[in-house]
């Protein structure tokens, strides 16, 4: 098991231009992280990430987009995995934080917890590739792999929760937040 | 919230029908070049059988309506114009993605709405089936500036209509009452 500001620090050292689609407890830990990018955090209700990300994959296919999704949140938004896999954008990589849990509910077990296979679910789906991690050098040692790879690609990180990060709700959701990556993704 | 004339869309034996091809040149000119889908029967034969054999429109088939919502939405902040196409059903399945990402958060969800059920000699708010009368009033409740579309000649709302959502970033709703020829 890996915690996941830890997983979320090796990614961000490969985060450059591209967009990166956060929700929940991994949006709060991304923008501690990365502050800086081109992130889109603005999903809307629980389980919209993925989809989001397919609407900007398509709309700007000469930038890689990167989802960071909850296993709750995949959970009820599981038919995008099927959607995905349809329209196959080449510039899509989906990661599913998995921690069994709704972590910003109450942490409550999701539904079938610890038998649910993500990455065979994104497989069985249709994705070009889908990886499972749960250990940290394995995810640093294979990361790039998974980054570059054709789309659309899936990865679980099986990870716990690292150094607590601040929880503004507010600031996903802001108008500003919006406005700015709007901007920022036309001057790119 | 209905913005167009009382009359638009009335449901009358008189009235010809619109025509899907109507309708989907006035798409185009809207600059709508991505129509998101879950299949309608009122749409389907005049409107999404076409549209999935048109090269010039990139057509995305989805599983469930509150997707399309979330794809729009990347497209839009992404600079490009695209059409949810879904049934009445599928829009009440979305409430909450519409509120919060096509209402709270100011975005264009351009949407044409198969309203299936209604009755061919009643007006939306008047049909006997709870689903098709609810639709128009949960909109105003929404704020979702809506019209419909069922005779000739309504689909010159559509082209204004979408390029305001595009302009001022708000969401638009058109109601097939007919099924388009």
């Amino acid at each position: 098991m890996m915690r996941r500001d830890h997983c979320l620090r090796i990614l961000a050292a490969r985060v450059t231009d591209q967009i990166v689609v956060p929700v929940f407890q991994a949006a709060f830990d991304w923008l501690a992280i990365k502050p800086d990018g081109l992130n889109y955090t603005a999903v809307g209700a629980m389980g919209q990430a993925s989809s989001h990300a397919l609407g900007l994959a398509l709309g700007r296919p000469d930038k890689r987009v990167i989802v960071l999704d909850g296993d709750g949140s995949l959970l009820m938004n599981l038919g995008s995995l099927v959607t995905i896999a349809g329209v196959a954008p080449k510039n899509l990589v989906h990661f599913v934080c998995e921690n069994d849990t709704y972590e910003a509910n109450g942490g409550h077990p999701i539904p079938g917890a610890g038998r649910v296979d993500f990455a065979g679910l994104a497989r069985a789906a249709g994705y070009r590739g889908a990886h499972d991690f749960a250990d940290l050098d394995t995810f640093a040692a294979r990361v790039d792999e998974v980054l570059h790879a054709e789309g659309p690609v899936f990865a679980t990180l099986r990870v716990v929760a690292g150094d607590p990060a601040p929880q503004d709700f507010a600031a996903l959701h802001s108008l500003e937040a919006r406005r700015a990556f709007v901007e920022r993704l036309r001057a790119v | 919230m209905r913005i167009d004339s009382p009359a638009a869309g009335a449901v009358t034996a008189t009235a010809e029908r619109i025509r899907g091809a109507d309708i989907l040149a006035a798409v185009r000119r809207a600059g709508i070049a991505t129509v998101v889908s879950v299949p309608d029967i009122v749409t389907s034969d005049g409107l999404l059988w076409p549209i999935s054999r048109d090269p010039s429109l990139a057509h995305v088939r989805v599983c469930k309506e509150d997707e399309g919502v979330s794809i729009c939405a990347g497209l839009a902040c992404a600079g490009r114009r695209a059409l949810l196409l879904i049934q009445h059903t599928g829009l009440l399945d979305s409430v909450n993605a519409l509120r919060a990402i096509a209402v709270d958060y100011g975005t264009p969800i351009c949407m044409i709405v198969g309203l299936q059920g209604l009755e061919p000699d009643r007006e939306p708010p008047r049909s006997a089936s709870l689903g098709v009368r609810v639709v128009e009033p949960l909109l105003d409740v929404l704020g979702i500036a809506h019209a419909r579309l069922g005779a000739r000649g309504d689909e010159a709302a559509i082209e204004p209509a979408f390029d305001r959502a595009y302009r001022d970033w708000m969401p638009y709703a058109f109601i097939v009452t007919r099924p388009p020829v």
